[in-house]
């Protein structure tokens, strides 16, 4: 018993919310890893195109926006040839997206595994962040190719000076998503109306964040506050500024971000954690 | 080691709600205008939101490095809530656990098994589930595949797996951790009998050489007579007995009886076996005796839903509470409605000896002779058969004469010699 204490744990009804363990979820690093690679192994079982899917997926959809969003209504890209505009903003966003929805199903979809053994629960909704964030690098090649092309042909001006800001856009936008990906799930362990809400909340989340449109595009008014004011508008435009050199980077943006992350990520992570002692009584 | 002090584990009725926010506003509105929730379940008239349960009450136990504790109890006893506050999936109600050691629970086996990935990336992240690193894996990468018995299936998905193979795996990645503590939940109960006595010599063997300390819970008290040297009864929630294994075993054979209840909820009872259609669930079985006279009839009826119609009959195995099966018996067929019903069922006893027995009940429907197995409840209800009736002056002697009371004699003719 002496010789075991170093695996001491004291379970009791009253644990305080900021018990928060993450030397235990660097302990399961390998399990983050193996989950981040199954859902790779599975994504692509029995499809004929395989990984490829990853660069095609996002190359489709530009091609729509393209035509929808660029051609038929009309909408500015800020000098940027639309089709790289598209690509550039979709991938960020869908990171995002892809983080919110992954992660707002966290317990529900986990209850059998979560209801039969003890491991960080954390380790899900992280391995999920990386498997969105590995496909978005891989994006993010591709659009940097087709930048490396538009330079060339002059028609694009990206800032290297600034490139180091790109991580901590990634950072942001992956923790943010991540954030109010596992909000929901906690959420949902009770009411499961909230889940149908996801995919069409993020979807209209989508059109009030400057995604198929610069902020530029809009002129002084309560509607360019209200857009600047989106948390996620600094790293969207950001992004842009950094790889195309177009984009709108206001301090008012910046602070609303950051004031949302501050908020969100420890909340989320807090009530997350809250949630997952007990939630297996309740599915 | 593990320490329970005091431990309370409570669930409110009510609380867990019906999962969707516009059902929980409507039994709100109703309970605000007194009228009788919409969404309750019918036949739970009783069923009051705000009530507490105790699943587990007052538990205190003191498990020392590689003692073999097995668990025993009937259905709701609190088995399953007792591993599952150990194994930390859920935390008490009240009182503290003490674990001194990692634990591995393997309460349902090959947790986190995925059946598109092979058994060998289903070991990695299995072993990764219950806590061991790659680099751990790797070294007992050899060993589990050897215990396992499917060496030659091992870079194959294991949905191509039969379900022999898929808990030989599962069994023998839980059984090759560096843990102290070893949950298991009738884990041993699938796969054949000598996998079966493998396991088991597996797990005796790491209580000893290796100080790790086993928890086992089973219906099965053969397995638990091999593998503990200590058991303890769960009856309602409480600690009713602690000790020898014989002891314990006799003792569970009297609380099955003893229990009152005779209306029996297993509506949100967990289903251990895989392969269930989920089509009719058993919701509720009403045993309506307890003692049957020996050659008797037992009546009990079983409340049904069905998600659509189905002609179906009930397999029906009686079980000693050693977890020997007596036998096997069919019901007649029953054609169930879309929806709830209830049905009459009477297990004619005729040729069970006097002892006490319980009943497995599996719902199954045949098409063309292929049974589709639409819900199993292992020890769905207990009782005994009296010794009222003497044969020739004697009681029956299960010991001596075992439990099938088989039909008497015929004597077909007699010849009388001629003197």
């Amino acid at each position: 018993m002496k010789n075991n204490t170093a695996y001491h744990v004291r379970i009791t009804a009253d644990q305080s919310p900021i018990s928060l363990n993450l030397r235990e979820v660097w302990k399961y690093r390998d399990l983050i890893m193996l989950l981040t690679k199954r859902s790779f192994t599975l994504i692509y079982k029995q499809t004929i195109l395989g990984p490829a899917w990853v660069v095609l997926t996002p190359f489709l959809t530009s091609i729509v926006y393209t035509v929808v969003f660029g051609n038929m209504a009309g909408l500015s890209t800020a000098g940027v040839p639309k089709l790289l505009f598209y690509l550039c903003s979709h991938s960020l966003w869908s990171f995002f997206a892809e983080c919110v929805t992954r992660n707002s199903s966290t317990f529900i979809a986990n209850a059998n595994v979560f209801g039969k053994v003890y491991f960080p629960r954390l380790t899900v909704p992280i391995s999920s962040m990386l498997f969105a964030g590995i496909q978005f690098l891989v994006q993010l090649f591709m659009v940097i190719a087709l930048i490396v092309f538009h330079v060339f042909q002059g028609a694009v001006h990206p800032r290297p000076e600034l490139i180091p800001l790109i991580v901590p856009v990634i950072l942001i936008t992956g923790l943010m998503g991540l954030s109010m990906g596992i909000l929901i799930s906690s959420v949902t362990t009770k009411y499961r109306d909230l889940q149908l809400l996801v995919s069409f909340g993020i979807h209209l989340f989508m059109y009030v964040t400057p995604v198929i449109f610069p902020v530029s595009q809009l002129s002084d008014g309560i509607w360019k506050t209200l857009l600047l004011l989106n948390p996620m508008t600094a790293p969207m435009e950001l992004f842009r500024t950094v790889l195309l050199g177009t984009g709108t980077v206001r301090s008012v943006s910046l602070l609303s971000n950051g004031i949302f992350a501050v908020i969100i990520i420890p909340l989320s992570v807090l009530i997350f954690n809250r949630v997952e002692r007990n939630f297996i009584d309740t599915v | 080691m593990i320490r329970l002090s005091n431990v309370d584990k409570k669930y409110r009725l009510g609380e867990i709600g019906s999962g969707t926010l516009y059902r929980d506003i409507q039994s709100w509105i109703a309970a605000r205008k007194g009228l009788p929730d919409p969404n309750s379940k019918i036949g739970h008239e009783n069923f009051v939101p705000g009530e507490s349960f105790y699943a587990l009450r007052n538990i205190s136990l003191s498990v020392k490095k590689g003692e073999r504790l097995g668990i025993i109890g009937g259905n709701g006893a609190g088995k399953s809530t007792l591993l599952k506050l150990i194994s930390r999936v859920t935390t008490p109600s009240a009182g503290e656990i003490d674990l001194y050691g990692r634990v591995t629970s393997m309460l349902e086996v090959g947790t986190g098994f995925h059946s598109e990935m092979t058994g060998r990336e289903n070991i990695y992240l299995n072993g990764a589930i219950l806590g061991m690193s790659k680099k751990e894996i790797d070294n007992v990468l050899e060993q589990i595949i050897d215990f396992s018995e499917v060496r030659e299936f091992i870079d194959t998905p294991v949905k191509r797996y039969s379900s022999g193979m898929y808990v030989k795996l599962a069994f023998s990645v839980a059984a090759h951790l560096n843990s102290e503590i070893v949950i298991m939940d009738e884990v041993l109960a699938v796969g054949d009998i000598a996998f079966q006595k493998k396991c088991i010599q597996k797990m005796q063997q790491a209580a000893l050489n290796e100080g790790r300390t086993i928890l086992y819970v089973s219906h099965n008290m053969n397995t638990i007579r091999e593998l503990c040297d200590r058991c303890i009864v769960l009856d309602r929630g409480k600690l009713v007995y602690d000790g020898d294994v014989e002891q314990a075993v006799s003792h569970y054979s009297k609380t099955l009886l003893e229990s009152p209840d005779y209306r029996i909820d297993y509506s949100s009872y967990s289903r251990r076996n895989q392969g269930l259609s989920g089509i009719c669930r058993i919701e509720e079985i009403i045993a309506k005796e307890k003692t049957v006279q020996m050659g008797g009839v037992l009546p009990f009826s079983v409340r049904f839903s069905a998600r659509e119609a189905k002609e179906i009959r009930l397999r029906i195995m009686a079980v000693m509470p050693s977890g020997h099966i007596v036998g096997m018996t069919y019901s007649d067929p029953v054609s169930l409605p879309e929806g709830s019903s209830e049905a009459e069922f009477g297990f004619d006893t005729a040729f069970l000896a006097a002892d006490v027995y319980s009943l497995d009940i599996a719902v199954s429907s045949y098409e063309k002779d292929v049974e589709i197995r639409h819900d199993f409840i292992s020890r769905a209800l207990s009782f005994s058969v009296d010794e009222s009736v003497r044969y020739f002056g004697k009681h029956w002697e299960s010991r001596a004469w075992g439990n099938v009371k088989l039909p008497a004699v015929k004597v077909t003719e007699v010849h009388i010699d001629e003197r």
